[in-house]
């Protein structure tokens, strides 16, 4: 099976490179893959990439606002990078945007 | 008066595995509409969220096995450009729908799970009712025109 979720480090940057469509099945497995790390690497920055992801529903939001929550007990702060303009219609209406320790380029 | 055009039915077990076939399946059965990428996106989206909460919440108490936890889905296409869609289960049904409604309400801890599903089926579809029996189940009924 191809992995959903390319995890690398360089420079206090935790990149996780998500790949697979964003939907409650999918998170679990992604977030249980992404938390270990950020407590491994206790980066700076988590940037989570949504080049490759052509699908997510709210549980991408609910994964979002967890790994927010997750890198802040390590003093880190979120990005997102990559997303969609159909993505980022998800995002507008969830207002995750406004959360602190979260970041959004596209 | 508008005719129905064409009609399916899905019946698929609760489990994760099917949101990707439940999605995958309305879109390709839409197709024939031909709607935009973005009318696409927001019918994917909305069937997400309904067919997500069959599976994490209307069986909630069921054991992964239960081979009555069902999702049973139906569609229909009018040649009016409308899409109807009922998704509905035999689960554990709503008390208050209402408050279920509300954007952010979540029943559920510790599970990631946002509170953004029936905000998001009534954002993106152009209509929607939710008909829930407690102990019985929950029915979801939604509505898309697309553009001419
Ligand atoms: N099919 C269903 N069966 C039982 N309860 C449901 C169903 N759909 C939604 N609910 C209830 O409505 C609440 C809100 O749903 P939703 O807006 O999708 O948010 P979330 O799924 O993130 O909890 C759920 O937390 C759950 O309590
Ligand atoms: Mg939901």
């Amino acid at each position: 099976m191809t992995e959903d979720v390319i995890i690398s480090e360089k420079d206090g940057r935790l990149t996780a490179a998500l790949k697979c469509e964003l939907d409650h099945c999918s998170a679990k497995r992604i977030r249980e893959k992404i938390d270990p790390a950020v407590f491994m690497y206790r980066p700076e920055t988590l940037v989570l990439d949504f080049t490759d992801v052509h699908f997510m529903d709210s549980s991408g939001i609910g994964l979002i606002i967890g790994r927010t929550e997750v890198a802040a007990e390590v003093g880190a702060a979120v990005r997102l990078v990559g997303l969609s303009d159909g993505l980022m219609k998800l995002v507008r209406l969830s207002g995750i945007e406004k959360i602190s320790g979260l970041a959004v380029t596209r | 008066m508008k005719k129905i055009i064409n009609e399916m039915k899905l019946r698929l077990p609760a489990v994760g595995v099917n949101e990707a076939v439940a999605r995958s399946c309305i879109c390709a059965f839409v197709a024939e509409l031909n709607p935009t990428v973005e009318e696409l996106g927001d019918l994917r989206l909305a069937v997400s969220e309904a067919v997500t909460n069959c599976i994490v919440h209307a069986y909630r108490d069921s054991l992964p096995t239960d081979r009555n936890a069902n999702i049973y889905i139906s569609v229909r296409l009018y040649d009016s450009r409308e899409v109807s869609v009922e998704i509905s289960d035999n689960g554990c049904g709503i008390e208050d729908v209402a408050k279920a409604r509300e954007p952010m309400y979540t029943s559920t801890v510790g599970c990631e799970r946002c509170g953004m599903g029936f905000l998001v089926m009534e954002s993106f579809m152009d209509s929607l009712s939710v008909k829930s029996t407690p102990g019985k189940g929950t029915t979801v009924l939604m509505r898309k025109i697309f553009k001419p």
